[in-house]
């Protein structure tokens, strides 16, 4: 394979063990900028394992990962997050004692953050930075429709809130590439609906990359043109979501037929 | 509070002002309690405004960063000896100190450098030691911190030539005062306050709340903790140097793990990270161990303080895990922001003050 020079990230061959289980065997994903990918697979397929490795929350086994040409393989989740990555996490990890515009302002430290010295002084520079930070954690949160949850403290969130909080925290951090771990985890209809859209505004309007881990076929299925399916720490199918709901391995992994066989 | 709530609004959009007025407020009644006080009721004061010194910046690296450090007493320790080595008369430093270097013999420094230079010295022993240190965490970080403490009785013991050893330094010029210590209780207050209600603040009280999503969205763990640990150690420093000062002598005993034990309840019950309730454990702490003194005397149960204390810890980690004051502060809203209300709600989940609900 060629490396295309619009490749944003790319990992290559990844495998992840935890001591004898194989949560993940050889997944390769490439994405350009731009790209809205789908990842599904039953539980424990290995979709949430994928992304702690694509975020640097756990090392590969083996394997390496890419973000614009630059390795980034065995580096802390820092410099995935300083090099352009950002990711919500399945199980909701906010900062519950924070209020939700401080769980978002947090997310723009890394780049908008004062130094200590000037901090202490409160010179204007750091007073401006401040300044700013609030206001743009505000504006964020009004684009995920949270503008009226900001002094709001984030662990008293209704559910649904807390995971479109998560979502405007990634985006503080100015990422090239966003992960979704099943961000509609736990929400009804409606809140899907919505999320659905804001989704769409994310990609369309602020031209990002993102991948996105569903449980629900179908809310993948309606939203990407790309799909990647992931079945016992392998990918089974990636394509279009026709070509991959047309795979008979897929079918299979989803029905629990050839469960105990090995599939693909 | 319908009347004053307008002044306290306004004071509130002028920080300022309201700082220059708590300044001169506090300067009012150091001035009165130098005035008319007595040398015990002094040093007792005295006391407190060390025991805050003390309590809110560990409440700044425990509390807010979630830093299990019970190594305050190791930073004292290096502060004290610091600066009292500095400022002991040179006329008998070359005899009862003969092993410290020219310069250091020969000198004889004021209090404001010697302190300075107990914090610094403090900071950087936090640098070397946080290194290898705060890779640990929980349990294991308060048990290693416990292990600095011995690392630096045992050093003082042993480098008897400039430090005297187990004798200890005494005879030490009294010069700490109400101005110096509660001085040094202002810039700690500022210092931590400011760096707490700002970016970096938000961004070390995400290290508490969730390390692993703090790193994930770029917050420098390592780099931070070792700043919060690094800062808590000079406040410990300075603290340190002012108790030499005011008690005149210093003993490789006298700051150890039941001085960690005493600052740890003060910031726990003052709720970790609120740097107003953990000033406020402090006075409080410190008058309860005064005033149970002649009751220890009296009916010779000495330690009295101490089963207190670990009583009232236990009580509050029962009924009130959260501490006072949560981690907000009891005189501000945190999460008020610009252009908007703050809503109701916010002030009762920070445990907030006074109509506090559970
Ligand atoms: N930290 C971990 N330690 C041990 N096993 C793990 C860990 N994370 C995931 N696994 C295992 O790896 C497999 C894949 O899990 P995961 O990636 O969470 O799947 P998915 O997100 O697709 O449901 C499962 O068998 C799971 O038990
Ligand atoms: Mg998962």
């Amino acid at each position: 394979m060629v490396d295309t020079p619009d490749t944003l990230l790319e990992g290559d061959r990844l495998s992840r063990r935890f001591g004898g289980v194989v949560a993940l065997q050889d997944y390769s994903v490439k994405l350009s900028k731009g790209d809205l990918l789908g990842l599904i697979g039953p539980n424990g397929a290995g979709k949430t394992t994928a992304f702690n490795l694509l975020s640097g929350v756990l090392p590969p086994s083996a394997g390496s990962i890419s973000l614009d040409g630059r390795n980034l393989t065995g580096s802390q989740p820092e410099a995935f997050a300083e090099a352009g990555i950002a990711r919500s996490f399945q199980n909701i990890r906010l900062f519950k004692d924070l209020s939700a515009w401080e769980n978002v302002a947090a997310g723009y430290h890394m780049r908008h953050g004062a130094g200590w010295l000037s901090t202490i002084l409160a010179l204007p520079g750091a007073r401006a930075s401040e300044r700013r930070m609030r206001e743009k954690a505000c504006a964020l949160m009004e684009t995920v429709g949270l503008a009226d949850f900001i002094d709001q403290r984030a662990g008293d969130m209704p559910y649904g809130h807390q995971r479109k909080l998560e979502i405007a925290r990634a985006l503080a951090t100015e990422p090239r590439v966003l992960l979704l771990d099943e961000p509609a985890a736990g929400m009804n209809a409606t809140e899907t609906e919505e999320l659905k859209k804001m989704i769409a505004v994310i990609h369309e309007d602020l031209g990002l990359t993102l991948v996105l881990v569903e449980h629900d076929m179908r809310f993948v299925m309606s939203l990407c043109r790309r799909v990647q399916v992931l079945n016992r720490g392998e990918l089974i199918a990636d394509g279009t979501p026709e070509e991959v709901q047309a795979t008979p391995a897929v079918a299979e992994a989803y029905l629990g037929k050839g469960r105990g066989k090995k599939v693909a | 509070m319908t009347g004053g709530t307008g002044m306290m609004d306004r004071l509130r959009h002028n920080p300022a002002a309201l700082g220059i007025g708590l300044l001169l407020i506090g300067a009012a009644l150091i001035a009165g309690a130098e005035a008319w006080l007595t040398p015990f009721e002094r040093t007792v004061i005295g006391f407190a405004g060390i025991n805050i010194i003390l309590a809110v910046s560990l409440s700044f690296s425990n509390g807010l960063t979630g830093l299990f450090s019970l190594g305050h007493p190791a930073f004292m320790m290096l502060g004290g000896y610091t600066a009292a080595i500095l400022t002991f008369p040179a006329m008998r430093k070359s005899t009862m100190l003969p092993g410290l270097p020219e310069f250091i013999a020969t000198s004889e420094l004021s209090l404001l450098p010697a302190t300075l230079a107990g914090g610094v010295v403090a900071a950087v022993a936090a640098l070397i030691a946080g290194f290898p240190v705060l890779r640990l965490r929980g349990h294991y970080l308060a048990v290693a911190t416990l292990g600095l403490i011995v690392i630096v009785q045992v050093l003082i013991n042993n480098m008897d030539s400039i430090t005297r050893g187990a004798i200890g330094l005494a005879g030490l010029p009294r010069l700490s005062n109400l101005w110096w210590i509660y001085g040094w209780v202002a810039v700690t207050l500022f210092v931590t306050w400011q760096l707490k209600h700002a970016s970096l603040g938000r961004a070390l009280m995400s290290i508490r709340e969730n390390e692993l999503a703090s790193a994930s969205i770029g917050v420098r763990r390592a780099r931070l903790k070792l700043f919060a640990f690094v800062l808590g150690a000079f406040f410990a420093g300075v603290a340190g140097a002012l108790w030499a000062h005011l008690v005149t002598n210093l003993t490789p005993n006298s700051f150890g793990i039941v001085t960690a034990f005493m600052i740890v309840v003060m910031v726990v019950l003052g709720g970790s990270g609120s740097l107003i309730g953990a000033a406020l454990a402090a006075i409080a702490l410190s008058v309860i161990s005064e005033a149970a003194r002649p009751i220890e005397r009296a009916i010779d149960a000495y330690g009295l303080v101490q089963i207190v204390t670990a009583t009232l810890l236990i009580a509050v980690l029962l009924f009130r895990p959260q501490g006072l004051f949560g981690s907000g502060e009891p005189v501000t809203r945190r999460m008020t922001t610009p252009g908007k209300p703050p809503s109701k709600t916010s002030h009762e989940h920070r445990g907030g003050f006074p109509n506090e609900t559970s």
